[in-house]
């Protein structure tokens, strides 16, 4: 499995806009690397984050073929969560699909 | 409730798990079985997984099967559990973890995967297995009480944590039927506990069944956080 970070992040804006539409929260600009999702400023609250991360496992298990589960001890931190932006979503999930290589 | 049902059991080879399997295939739901073993049950519709579950990439695999397959999952009965008799001063703790590994860390890990299936249709039921262990603090089994107490924790929260995704989380604790789980315990051991319910006498599968069908039924949908005792215990 060889995946760029640049394709994942495109999985993740995807389903950023998904979700957008599932919770009917209207943005007046598209999402970016830089779109805040979760935290001080973020648009998701922790249901939206959970919808999010629900879509996300579904697409890489079905269009990357692999089985990671988008779990993590700061998910919840308003600071330091990998779920903080698109950006910081997108390496995470890069990091995990490289564990699952090697693993 | 949709036609047809898409049930999954854990701990389906045997047991209250089997007989589960066996009455609710009878009944026309789709049921998706899962053991460590595999299972000699075959109906045409019925799909056995072999599997430990908390092994979570085993588990997160069989969830994915269950979705590309039938498109979602209506109800998680997680039955699969172990038990060990022993005096707490001599139980060893590769034994307290095993119990709470596939006790309560298997509950929850079927549930969490379970529960992102059911949150696509908004509506989803999850059956836990407490036990009378932890109401009547049974002497002997102190590990497995610890273990269902955990699951009758488990149970109450995931029901506010899930309720927004239409789903219910209820425990039935099964009176003692005669299974596996059982068949070691000395009979006058039984007997006195047998004597300790409102109702004295063996709990039967269709005891259990009957608590589920009555969790899973659609006019239940305000019925979460529940535990059900048999026997008249509470």
């Amino acid at each position: 499995m060889n995946i760029e970070n640049g394709s994942v992040e495109a999985l993740v804006l995807q389903s950023v806009g998904e979700v957008r539409e599932q919770l009917g929260t209207s943005q007046s600009t598209e999402p970016s690397g830089q779109t805040v999702l979760f935290g001080l400023g973020g648009e998701l609250d922790s249901l939206g984050l959970v919808n999010l991360v629900i879509l996300l496992e579904e697409k890489i298990s079905d269009e990357l073929g692999a089985q990671i589960a988008l779990t993590d001890e700061r998910a919840m931190s308003q600071e330091r969560s990998p779920f903080r932006t698109v950006t910081t979503l997108a390496g995470y999930i890069s990091r995990l699909l490289d564990e699952t290589k090697h693993a | 409730m949709p036609d047809p049902v898409v049930m999954l059991i854990t701990g389906a080879r045997k047991g209250i798990g089997r007989y589960l399997a066996e009455s609710y295939a009878a009944k026309g739901f789709v049921v998706v079985g899962c053991s460590r073993e595999p299972s000699d049950f075959q109906a045409e519709n019925y799909q056995h997984f072999c599997l430990d579950i908390v092994d979570e990439r085993a588990v997160q695999k069989m969830f994915s099967a269950i979705r590309r397959t039938y498109g979602r999952l209506d109800v998680l009965v997680n039955n699969a559990g172990i038990a060990s008799m022993n005096h707490v001063l001599l139980t060893p703790v590769s034994t307290v973890q095993k119990i709470l590994s596939t006790n309560v860390v298997g509950t929850f890990l079927l549930s969490r995967e379970a529960a992102k299936i059911m949150s696509k249709n908004k509506a989803g039921r999850i059956v836990n297995f407490a036990s009378l262990a932890v109401p009547l603090r049974l002497e002997g089994e102190a590990i497995y009480a610890a273990s269902k107490a955990a699951i009758v924790s488990l149970t109450q929260v995931l029901a506010y944590e899930l309720a927004d995704f239409g789903i219910t989380v209820n425990a039935v604790g099964p009176a003692p039927v005669k299974t596996d789980l059982v068949c070691h315990v000395p009979q006058e051991k039984m007997d006195r506990l047998i004597a300790r319910q409102a109702v004295k006498r063996w709990g039967e599968m269709p005891d259990i069944s009957n608590v589920v069908d009555f969790f899973i039924r659609p006019d239940s949908d305000f019925v979460t956080g529940q535990v059900i005792y048999l026997g008249g215990i509470s």
